[in-house]
């Protein structure tokens, strides 16, 4: 076995060299991997938010939300959005593949998020809820001033692990198209058969990434610590 | 750590350095492992339950059987361990497999890595459009979305000619041959660039073959061959012998009939490929020479 880490210098036939198009790669799976991040914590938290409501259609929709979007593989869910839908929704073929995965990412991620959401919420006394409603705060100013801001700070723990989660996902967007490290590593150990330098390169920006993640939430963690909640005493 | 590394490099080393000489292997253990693959078109492909079958399988069973009856042994096991396009080359390397029958391009890269046998195939990359589409040769893709696999030489050779003829395309992947096909099938892509076998056998088992068809230059001329391990001289030797002895005898355009000219199985279709001017001119002058030579010309 000898290494040969120069194959990241070789010309990939494009006019650039491997390690440009690793580093390109690296962005695709950044991009797909943030903005499925804000669109599933934009959803997640909506639908937890819902599923905790007093109104029973509300919880429903949450309800059924989180879980056709649990219940189904991710893979399946980007074939349905790629191949499917757009089979019965002509219009939708004209839809960049890299939006439709975002959105496929998102959605899939945000039931997890809306199950977590759901779980800080509920992990608060009661008492918090009718306390803010009986000094004459409406519903959603309760939500706002009262339960949002313990919730949110109770479940930051598991959203550090779906963001990390996201990342890793991301790796599935290769099925439909998107240039990222996944089918960078595939494609690239194909060309050069140099496929353990290949790989090793690739699994230590996917870790890079989802470590920075890590480190990032840890941050938010420690700034927005309230001393005397739970864990806020440290 | 230290430790840790030398025993890997150890390990690793072991690894490669064991079973260098495979006629002596076949004949303590009357056994050989054989590559196959699952899905390469009409090359090598499993029909389930474990059976292997195809052209670059039977050819490797009759040679299997030229060197058997070299050792005078008098029963060989044969054993089929399918590989991928990613673990082949290792496989081979480390003694896994003894000979791999997929549809392995002999490029000067991997003859780094393994040997190959005389070249039994020669492929051509081509290009697949609807019938109706109006599409006949590469230059009037510019513009349009062509599809290819990922992890295929195909995409190399789309992007070398996307710069050579200065047509600009946009390229969608699949990720497997039959996701690229439904690409060009559902309208996501004008055009399939792919090995030309690869294409046939695609079109034949769509749902309508006679709306699709294989237009267009020769992109890139590969020649597929049996791999077996490097620096294994008399292995080599025997194989060689084998394969120019069946390329002579006519027995290979036999096979070829029989594998892209006949219905097979499982969906009883025919691939119905006929035989290139290529793969003729590698028969009638059995080589080894890798793909950038034929690049030259």
């Amino acid at each position: 076995m000898t290494w040969d880490w120069q194959v990241f210098l070789q010309d990939t036939g494009g006019g650039e060299t491997y390690l440009d198009w690793m580093i390109s790669a690296w962005g695709w799976t950044l991009s797909v991997a943030l903005l499925a991040l804000v669109v599933a914590i934009a959803a997640g938290s909506l639908m937890g938010i819902l599923r905790t409501t007093p109104n029973k259609w509300l919880v429903g929709f949450g309800n059924a939300w989180t879980e056709l979007f649990r219940n189904i593989p991710l893979l399946v869910q980007i074939f349905l959005w790629y191949h499917v839908i757009p089979g019965i929704f002509r219009g939708l073929q004209a839809v960049p593949s890299f939006i439709l995965v975002v959105f496929a990412l998102g959605f899939f991620t945000s039931a997890r998020i809306s199950e977590q959401v759901k779980a800080g919420i509920q992990s608060l006394p009661r008492g918090q809820r009718y306390a803010g409603l009986a000094m004459g705060l409406t519903l959603p100013q309760t939500y706002r001033y009262v339960l949002l801001p313990m919730a949110f700070r109770i479940v930051i723990p598991p959203l550090t692990s779906e963001s990390m989660n996201i990342i890793k996902n991301s790796s599935v967007a290769f099925a439909v198209s998107i240039a990222e490290l996944t089918m960078f590593a595939l494609q690239a150990q194909e060309e050069t058969s140099r496929g353990i330098e290949i790989y090793l390169a690739v699994t230590g920006l996917y870790f890079i990434s989802a470590f920075a993640i890590n480190r990032a939430m840890l941050f938010v963690e420690g700034r927005v610590r309230v001393p005397g909640m739970i864990g806020g005493g440290r | 750590m230290k430790k840790l590394m030398l025993v890997l490099a150890a390990a690793l080393s072991v690894g490669a350095a064991q079973a260098q000489d495979t006629l002596k292997k076949m004949k303590d253990s009357a056994a050989v492992t054989m590559g196959v693959r699952e899905s390469s078109g009409a090359l090598s492909y499993t029909l389930g339950d474990g059976k292997y079958v195809g052209f670059h399988v039977e050819v490797c069973q009759r040679i299997l059987a030229d060197v058997q009856k070299q050792l005078g042994l008098p029963k060989l096991d044969i054993r089929y361990q399918p590989v991928t396009s990613q673990n082949r080359i290792p496989l081979v390397q480390n003694g896994t497999v003894d000979i791999e029958c997929g549809s392995t391009t002999n490029n000067a890269a991997r003859q780094k890595d393994v040997a190959f046998a005389p070249t039994t195939y020669v492929e051509e990359v081509r290009i697949a459009v609807k019938a109706n589409s109006g599409i006949n040769s590469i230059a009037q893709l510019a513009g349009k979305k062509v599809a290819t696999t990922t992890g295929t030489t195909s995409v190399q050779h789309l992007r070398k000619h996307e710069r050579g003829a200065n047509v600009s395309f946009e390229e969608v992947f699949g990720k497997d041959h039959a996701d690229s096909f439904l690409l060009l099938e559902s309208g996501r892509a004008d055009a399939f660039v792919m090995d030309g076998q690869i294409l046939a056998g695609l079109i034949s088992k769509s749902k309508n073959p006679a709306d699709f068809k294989i237009v267009g230059e020769v992109l890139s001329v590969e020649p597929i061959a049996i791999m077996i391990r490097k620096d294994d001289a008399a292995f080599k030797k025997a194989v060689d012998a084998s394969v120019t002895g069946m390329a002579k005898s006519g027995e290979l355009t036999k096979l070829y009939e029989k594998w892209f000219m006949q219905p097979i199985p499982p969906a009883n279709t025919k691939v119905g490929l006929p035989l290139s001017e290529a793969t003729k001119a590698a028969w009638s002058n059995p080589n080894d020479k890798p793909m950038e030579e034929y690049a030259k010309k």
